[in-house]
Parts: structure tokens; sequence; C-alpha cells
């Protein structure tokens, strides 16, 4: 694979480096030597079959890996230039930078007020009252939530239906400014009509944040990203431009894979 | 019945009957053994239940039947003279009532005479009527010079014989009550003398050796601040202990060793407990005997074991996708867990600490070591107060010869059956109430 393949193929400006990048679980190892590139204000979906490694790379974004016991990362990962593994960065403030959306919808069993008012409120980014009201109007419109809660703003979250759950943890996500927003199958619990619904605010979303997702289902990737990376027992095989991944594949991993031969 | 071997359905003859179809007798025999065994099952299930629950009603059944006759008491009305020259009103304290009831029966019985007959006649009432001819007077001071119908306890013997619990029809030499106390107290009764009321001693007063005095009352608040004790120390160390163990400890050897030794702490036998409270609280640090204060701090180190693994346990019921939401938003390991896990786990620590008060409550072997065994008449106003608590008093009840202390100890038994079903209802309360589901 040469270099201009696996970098920054498109226009748009890189918001995260990966470079060298291998994981363990233990002695296990997870990742081998990744190297790709996040597009800023743009999708770009991670697909490949369970077990490739393809969330713990994402998990890596944020530092989640930090929480599993034995879990060692080495290389470089930098976010707008900041180097994420090094010791001196803190997860906790990195997590506010780069946000998170589960597989399973997770609010917390409070109200759907609190549930986007928790973030802000540790981090302290809103001053008073009022500017945390609208903090939280703005994200729930954003996340195309707001005109379906806005009079139901205090009765508890995980009384949403499972696709309103997973848009309020869109919202949850947004209201403390990530600038990078990662996303592990987060439609993989839903119907199909509230992916579609997800699938449109993630296309409305992309104009602001970098977004990073996985997902098991490959129209879902030809239809919402811009890049695509297929991952295999932990080696990042190919990555490109959408389009090409699907019509194109370079690899013939890539294209077993996308017919369906194995995974 | 003979069992069919696995040859005879599985071998050879099996498959090769099977290869012609089915094998309708042996298929039908094999369901009716399989539809046997399941009857056979659940009648014993439900033998064991009848078993267990008809033990239950034994149980309470025989507690009830002894101890009803403790809630109330028999009580006699004399004509007491509260005469000018005994009785100094400026320290009426110190008059002698006790001479006062004696003429008050003195004078209801003026055939009596001889000391032997006339101390059988004093012993109708109970001791304690002395202090309840005190008690009118220091009530209505303008009693005195007058005379005036006051209704003093009956003592226990003249009380069980009320209440039936002695055989009229036995020879006099077998007993307790002689022929010319029926006498006197069927002439008391015909009078209109002799009346029943609530027994509000019980409730009221602490212990005694006259049973128509103990009251349960020293042992109750005994108990609760026992427990205030216990609770203080035992809650904020079991589930500050618990939460770091769950949600702070690295996964190593030592913290293995440590939760190996928790758990076997929960098995040490109590008494255990009392010799090391007995040798480290009162022998080397010399705190007060027979108080709440020592009983408090080892009953917390029995309830402690429960209420870490009570609390482990809820901590760990917390779904981990509650932890991740919170992380991801940014939130530190301590804000994840003092924002959202510990409060959600809050119900089951509640239940958990609950139920080990409850076993605490319960608790006598280790009182026993440091002392809370001793007679103690007072009801306790503090934790370093000598004082008893429950379980030890229906101990000491139990262990006590006279008849009317037999009733005394089931009611005592009543009462703490009650506290304990109490507590036990809340614990059940808070689980319904505030368990969430995900």
């Amino acid at each position: 694979m040469a270099d201009g393949e696996r970098f920054n193929m498109v226009a748009a400006e890189a918001k995260v480096l990966v470079r060298d990048l291998n994981v363990y679980y233990g002695d296990k190892q997870a990742l081998f030597d990744i190297e790709l590139d996040i597009g800023k204000h743009q999708v770009t979906s991670l697909i490949g079959p369970s077990g490739c490694g393809k969330s713990t790379f994402l998990r890596c974004l944020n530092r989640m890996n930090d929480v599993i016991d034995g879990c060692r990362m080495e290389g470089s990962i930098k976010v707008d230039g900041d180097e994420v593994l090094d010791a001196s960065i803190d997860p906790v403030q990195l997590r506010r930078r780069v946000g998170m959306v589960f597989q399973k919808p997770n609010p917390f069993p409070k109200s759907i007020y609190d549930n986007i008012a928790y973030g802000p409120r540790i981090h302290g980014l809103v001053s008073n009252q009022d500017e945390l009201d609208e903090l939280v109007q703005s994200s729930l419109e954003r996340a195309a939530l707001w005109d379906e809660v806005k009079d139901r703003l205090h009765q508890p979250g995980t009384g949403l239906s499972g696709g309103q759950q997973q848009r309020l943890c869109i919202a949850r996500a947004i209201a403390v400014r990530p600038d990078v927003i990662l996303m592990d199958e987060p439609c993989s619990a839903l119907d199909p009509i509230a992916t579609a619904r997800v699938e449109e605010l993630i296309e409305e979303l992309k104009k602001a944040y970098s977004i990073v997702i996985v997902t098991h289902s490959m129209q879902q990737a030809a239809r919402i990203s811009q890049r695509t990376a297929f991952f295999h027992l932990g080696l990042l095989v190919e990555v490109g431009v959408t389009e090409q991944i699907f019509t194109a594949p370079r690899d013939e991993r890539t294209q077993g894979y996308i017919t369906g031969r194995f995974g | 019945m003979t069992e069919p071997s696995f040859e005879k359905i599985a071998g050879p003859g099996a498959a090769m009957a099977n290869s012609k179809g089915l094998m309708p007798d042996r298929e039908a025999a094999l369901v009716r053994r399989r539809y046997r065994a399941e009857a056979r099952f659940k009648a014993l299930g439900v033998a064991a239940i009848v078993c267990a629950i008809s033990m239950l009603f034994l149980l309470v059944g025989s507690i009830i039947s002894t101890g009803w006759s403790a809630f109330y008491q028999y009580e006699i009305a004399l004509d007491i003279k509260f005469d000018k020259a005994e009785i100094d009103l400026t320290n009426p304290r110190n008059a002698n009532y006790g001479g006062l009831v004696k003429s008050a029966l003195s004078a209801q019985f003026p055939e009596v005479s001889g000391r032997t007959n006339k101390r059988t006649l004093y012993g109708l009432v109970s001791s304690g009527a002395d202090y309840q001819a005190m008690e009118v007077v220091l009530d209505d001071p303008s009693v005195v010079g007058n005379t005036r119908r006051v209704w003093v306890l009956a003592s226990d013997d003249i009380d069980s014989l009320l209440k039936g619990f002695i055989d009229r029809s036995l020879p006099e030499a077998d007993r307790r009550v002689k022929n010319k106390e029926l006498v006197w107290i069927d002439r008391l009764k015909t009078d209109g003398r002799v009346r029943w009321s609530m027994n509000t001693v019980f409730w009221k007063s602490g212990d005694s050796r006259e049973p128509e005095l103990a009251g349960f009352w020293g042992a109750i608040v005994g108990s609760f601040f026992t427990l205030l004790v216990t609770l203080a120390l035992s809650f904020p160390v079991g589930v500050l202990a618990a939460v770091y163990l769950e949600e702070f400890a690295p996964k190593n050897r030592w913290t293995d060793f440590i939760e190996v030794n928790i758990n076997n702490l929960a098995a040490v036998p109590s008494i255990v407990f009392g010799l090391l409270g007995l040798a480290v609280f009162l022998n080397f640090f010399g705190l007060p005997r027979s108080a709440p204060l020592v009983g408090g701090i080892v009953l917390s180190l029995m309830t402690l074991p429960t209420i870490i693994i009570a609390s482990r346990a809820a901590l760990k019921a917390v779904p981990p996708s509650i932890r991740e939401a919170a992380l991801g938003v940014g939130a530190s390991k301590h804000q994840v867990v003092t924002h959202h896990v510990l409060p959600l786990a809050m119900p089951g620590i509640l239940t958990g600490t609950i139920i080990g008060m409850a076993q605490a409550l319960g608790e006598t072997a280790p009182l026993l070591m440091i002392g809370m065994v001793a007679f103690i008449v007072n009801v306790p106003g503090g934790v370093t107060d000598p004082s008893t608590v429950m379980p030890v008093q229906i101990y000491l009840w139990a262990d006590s010869p006279e008849r009317a202390f037999v009733a005394r100890t089931s009611a005592g038994i009543m009462a703490l059956l009650g506290f304990l079903i109490l507590m036990n209802a809340l614990a059940v309360i808070l689980r319904k109430r505030f368990e969430r589901r995900w």
C-alpha cells in the first residue's frame, strides 16, 4: 500500500493523525502498526469482521481503553497536534474534546434535561441557569430531538424509545462541545426507521464535527461516510474514499469482505 | 419396576428398532417415568415448605400463647390513709409508704393476726405498691390527711393466680398460693377490688427482680444506643471499603487476599468478636464495661463484612454502560462513582446495611463477653451508661425462676421479633421503592 493511499487522500484537512499504533491486551496484540488519518468535518467509517480491532481502535482515540486492565497502547495519536497517548494528557480533558456514542443507548437514569446538562456542569462550560437551558436546547435541536421532548424535559431519559435514546446520547455527547465524535455501532440496536433518522443526523453533524463510526452495515458505511477503513485481524488492510473501497477495492481481503465471502 | 439398562435403550437393538420407526411402548414408558420423577420432586418441595411453615407456626404460636398474658396485669384497690403524721410535705419522698400500704391491708382484713399471717397478707400486693402510693402524693399533695382508693399492682403469684395459671384444686403444699390467700383474694374480688389493666410497666421501666415490676424499655433503649454506635461505625467504613475495592483498587494478589479475608470474617463465630472486644476495648483501652459504646463497636466488627459484601454486590450490579456513558462525556473516575454509581447502588447498600443491623440486633454472644449481661435496673441515658440489650434481657429473664418471668420472656421475644420484622420490612420497602431498571 503506497503512502498516498494510506494517508489523507481527500482534500479535507486531517483532524486526527494515527501513526504506528500497536495495542495489546495483556500478552495478546490486538492492533498492529495502524496508520490512519481522520479528516476534519468528514465521516470516516471503520468496517471489518467481529474481533478485527475496529472498536479497540476507536476506543484508543479517547483513551477509553485506559479503564480496561492490562490494555497497553504504543505509537502516536495526535488530535489537532496534541499527543493523545502522552502521559501528560489528561484523559478526562481529552474525552471532552473527543466525545463518544455507544452501541447500546445508555442514557443516565435521570431526566432528559439532566442527561444533557451533566457534561456541561462538570466541565464548567456554563456560568448560569439560562446559559445551561440554552445549551440543553441547542444540543437537543442539533440532535433533532428537541421537538419530540421539549414538553417532557424533566421526565426520565430511560422512558424514551430506543432511537430517541440514542439521539439523546448523541445530544449528550455534543453538549460538551467536542471536536471529534466517536460512534461505536450506534445503530445496531435500532430499527430501520430509527437508523435512518440517526443517519440523517450524522449527515448534518459532519458539518461541524469530525466523526468516526464503527459499523457492521456496509450499506450504512456506503451511505454516510466519505472515507472507509477496512480492518482485518488487527491490521488496517485498506483505507480510501468510500466509493473506491466499495467499487474498486485494491486488496482481495477487502473484496472478499464486501462481497460477503467472509465476515 | 426394573430400570431398563442403557444398552436396552440406546444399544444396537434400539438403533434397529429406530430404523423401523418409533418405539411406542418404550418411549411411552420413558415419558411416564419422567412425569413421575417430576411429580415426586414437586411433592418433596411442597413437603419441605409445609414442614418449614408448620415449624414457624409452632414457634410463633408457642411464643404468643405463653407471652400474651404479660401484656396485662391485675391490680388491687386499697383504701390508703395518707396520714399527716407520717408524711412530711417538705420532703414527701422520705415517708414510710410501705407502712401506709400495710396498714391499709390490715384495715381491709382486721381479723388477720400474727406475724406470719400478716407477712403473707402484705405479700398480696407488689413491693412496687409503696412507689405507687408515693406517686399519688407527689401528683397531688392535697391527698395528705385524707383516705383515697389507690389501685396497686398485685404480686406476681397473685397475678398468676388471677390469670388462671395456678390450679386451685392442687393440695395446698404443692401450691405457691396458700388457702388463706385464696380466701382473701376471693373476698377482694367480691368487693370489686380486683381489676385488670394494660401492662404499661413493661414498656416504661427497666429490669427488676420482681416480675410484675420488670420492664423491657431499658433493653429497648440499650439496643437503640448499641445499634446507633454500630451504624455510625460500620456504615461509612463498610461503604468506603466496598467502593474502594470495587471501583478503585487494582486487581492483584493483595486485593484478592483482602477479599478472601473479608469473606472469611463474615463467617467468624460472633463470640470470637466478643473475646476480641473484651481483650482490646475493655482491658487494653479501658472503655467502660457493660456499655452500648463497646457493644456497638464489637457488633460493628461483626456487621462490617456483611455491609461490605452487600455493598460490593450492589456496586457490581450497576451496569457498566452507565460508567462508560459518564466516562464518555468526560467525567473523572471519582465523578463517575459519586455522581452515578453510588446513587444507583444506594438502595442495595441500604438493604444490606439494614439486614446487617437486624443481625446485630439479635446478637447475644459477643455482648455476654463484654459484660452487657449484668442486671441493670436503670434505663440508660447515653452510650457509656451500663445497659443491656433486648436479646440479652430475654436470656436473663429466661434464666429467672419465677413463674411470671416465663410470660415476660415470651413477651420480650415478641417485642424483639416485632422490631426485626419492622427493620426487614423497611429493607423490602427501600428495595421496591428505589430499585431502578435499565
